[in-house]
């Protein structure tokens, strides 16, 4: 009885008293932003890298343009995204006036982008030979054969591992705090920081980015489903 | 219609085709016989630039298409259909889309135009009512069936075919055999790799046996199976038939 009641009390304190739950609701709001956005962002930039790696690949064209992917693959992946954070904000962007969110969204876009287009690259890659030469062999163009036959069937089978990327950038944004934005891990120790209890506001975010996680485990799965009914027999 | 001259291809050391030379005209049958490894497959592949030939030209309709444009090749190629031993049809799409696909993205034909297209030649290879299906949900001789309606679909002027009934079970190469038999008989102008003499002998206007990347012989059937001059091709049919 004696603990239920401490329970309640800490409840009160860190959620409900002060509308604490603001900052944990506002808080995801912009992790939810800066993720979306991020990922929009990441995926774009992520298919261009992997068609211009993939074309060269396959047909030794776009050397330039291969070259110069290599080496942001590399960098970026070689790279704590914190530190690629950090230089955006203050390095690149440090001596103008610019919202920290779109600093953000550009920083982890950035980075996603480089894990993207390894993604998509494997996914082009395992597309058997025949399917270009088909595409070919019928007057099709390069470009058109990767639109119509490459990609739509590389983007179902990197589908989970492009789902997991968008997962982690999810949990990877819990670093924004870096450049003081207020996310969702930022909102929770924020409250911490005022309660002076740790226990119940970091639960607490820890089960909101869970339930997320869940949630678009889910979805994908989903979409996986009906992307799987032409397999059928 | 087609001329060869002094074509060659070699893959890095490897001298697959050397100096080959010869003339396909307008409605010929020509069938490439040979062991396995003789370049048979490597020179078809030449003739729509699938591979590119390391020395040598090949007219088409004329013009040298060894020195085309890319441009100028994928153009090369809507007249050139082509069949692949593993049929290669796109598997996310159903077979409607699978025929219609190129020759509506190449604005060659509306959608309507397309689709009906699909639907007659569906109905020529006799599997009309596949066409919302998915590949995967088809027999290898129907795949291949689809495949030949596919390149159909662009109105070529010959047609390429790669063994194409070498990765079928037996007993639905007849159904493919039968299809490329009557495409003969409308007056295709065809190509043809095969292991399958009996095809060769009952539809080839001319057979031609390739070895080490040499043609050795070029005749109609009846002089060509009955009648074999080159040493290496009377050994090669007395071990196939």
């Amino acid at each position: 009885m004696q603990f239920l009641m401490e329970f309640k009390e800490d409840l009160y304190a860190n959620f409900i008293e002060d509308h604490r739950w603001k900052y944990l609701v506002n808080g995801l709001g912009n992790t939810l932003i800066i993720t979306l956005f991020a990922v929009i962002f990441g995926m774009l930039l992520g298919f261009l890298l992997a068609v211009i790696r993939a074309t060269h690949d396959k047909t030794g064209k776009l050397r330039f343009l291969n070259l110069i992917a290599k080496i942001y693959l590399t960098v970026i992946r070689g790279t704590p995204v914190v530190v690629q954070l950090l230089i955006i904000y203050f390095v690149i962007f440090g001596s103008v006036d610019i919202n920290k969110t779109l600093v953000a969204v550009l920083a982890f876009g950035l980075n996603s982008a480089a894990y993207v287009a390894e993604i998509v690259r494997s996914g082009i890659m395992s597309i058997d030979q025949g399917q270009f030469e088909a595409g070919a062999s019928l007057g099709l163009n390069y470009p058109m054969t990767m639109i119509y036959i490459i990609l739509p069937q590389a983007f179902k089978n990197i589908l989970p591992a492009l789902a997991n990327e968008f997962i982690v950038l999810l949990k990877e944004t819990s670093v924004a705090d870096y450049i003081a934005i207020e996310d969702l891990t930022k909102g929770g120790d924020i409250i911490r920081s005022q309660t002076y209890e740790a226990f119940l506001p970091l639960i607490a975010v820890a089960v909101i980015y869970l339930v997320l996680v869940m949630f678009l485990t889910h979805l994908v799965s989903k979409l996986e489903r009906r992307l799987a009914v032409n397999d059928k027999r | 219609m087609i001329s060869v001259k002094k074509l060659n291809k070699s893959f890095g050391e490897l001298h697959i085709l050397k100096d080959l030379d010869t003339q396909i005209e307008q409605g010929e049958k020509v069938v490439i016989v040979g062991p396995s490894g003789s370049g048979k497959s490597t020179f078809l592949r030449c003739l729509n630039l699938m591979e590119t030939p390391t020395s040598g030209s090949i007219f088409f309709e004329g013009t040298d298409i060894t020195k085309a444009s890319t441009s100028e090749v994928n153009l090369l190629r809507r007249k050139m259909g082509m069949v692949f031993q593993h049929f290669n049809l796109f598997p996310h799409l159903t077979i409607r889309k699978n025929i219609t696909l190129a020759p509506i993205k190449l604005g060659l034909m509306s959608k309507e135009e397309a689709d009906a297209k699909a639907s007659s030649l569906l109905q020529k290879v006799g599997l009309a009512d596949k066409a919302e299906q998915y590949p995967n949900q088809l027999s290898g001789g129907q795949k291949q069936r689809i495949a030949i309606a596919r390149a159909l679909a662009m109105n070529p002027a010959v047609m390429l075919f790669d063994e194409p009934t070498s990765a079928l079970d037996p007993e639905m190469v007849g159904e493919v055999l039968n299809l490329m038999k009557e495409l003969a008989e409308d007056g295709m102008t065809m190509i043809v790799v095969t292991h399958e003499m009996g095809f060769a002998k009952e539809v080839a206007s001319r057979v031609m046996f390739m070895s080490d990347g040499m043609i050795l012989e070029e005749a109609p059937p009846k002089a060509f199976f009955e009648n074999p001059q080159n040493p290496r091709l009377q050994e090669f049919l007395s071990k196939v038939l």
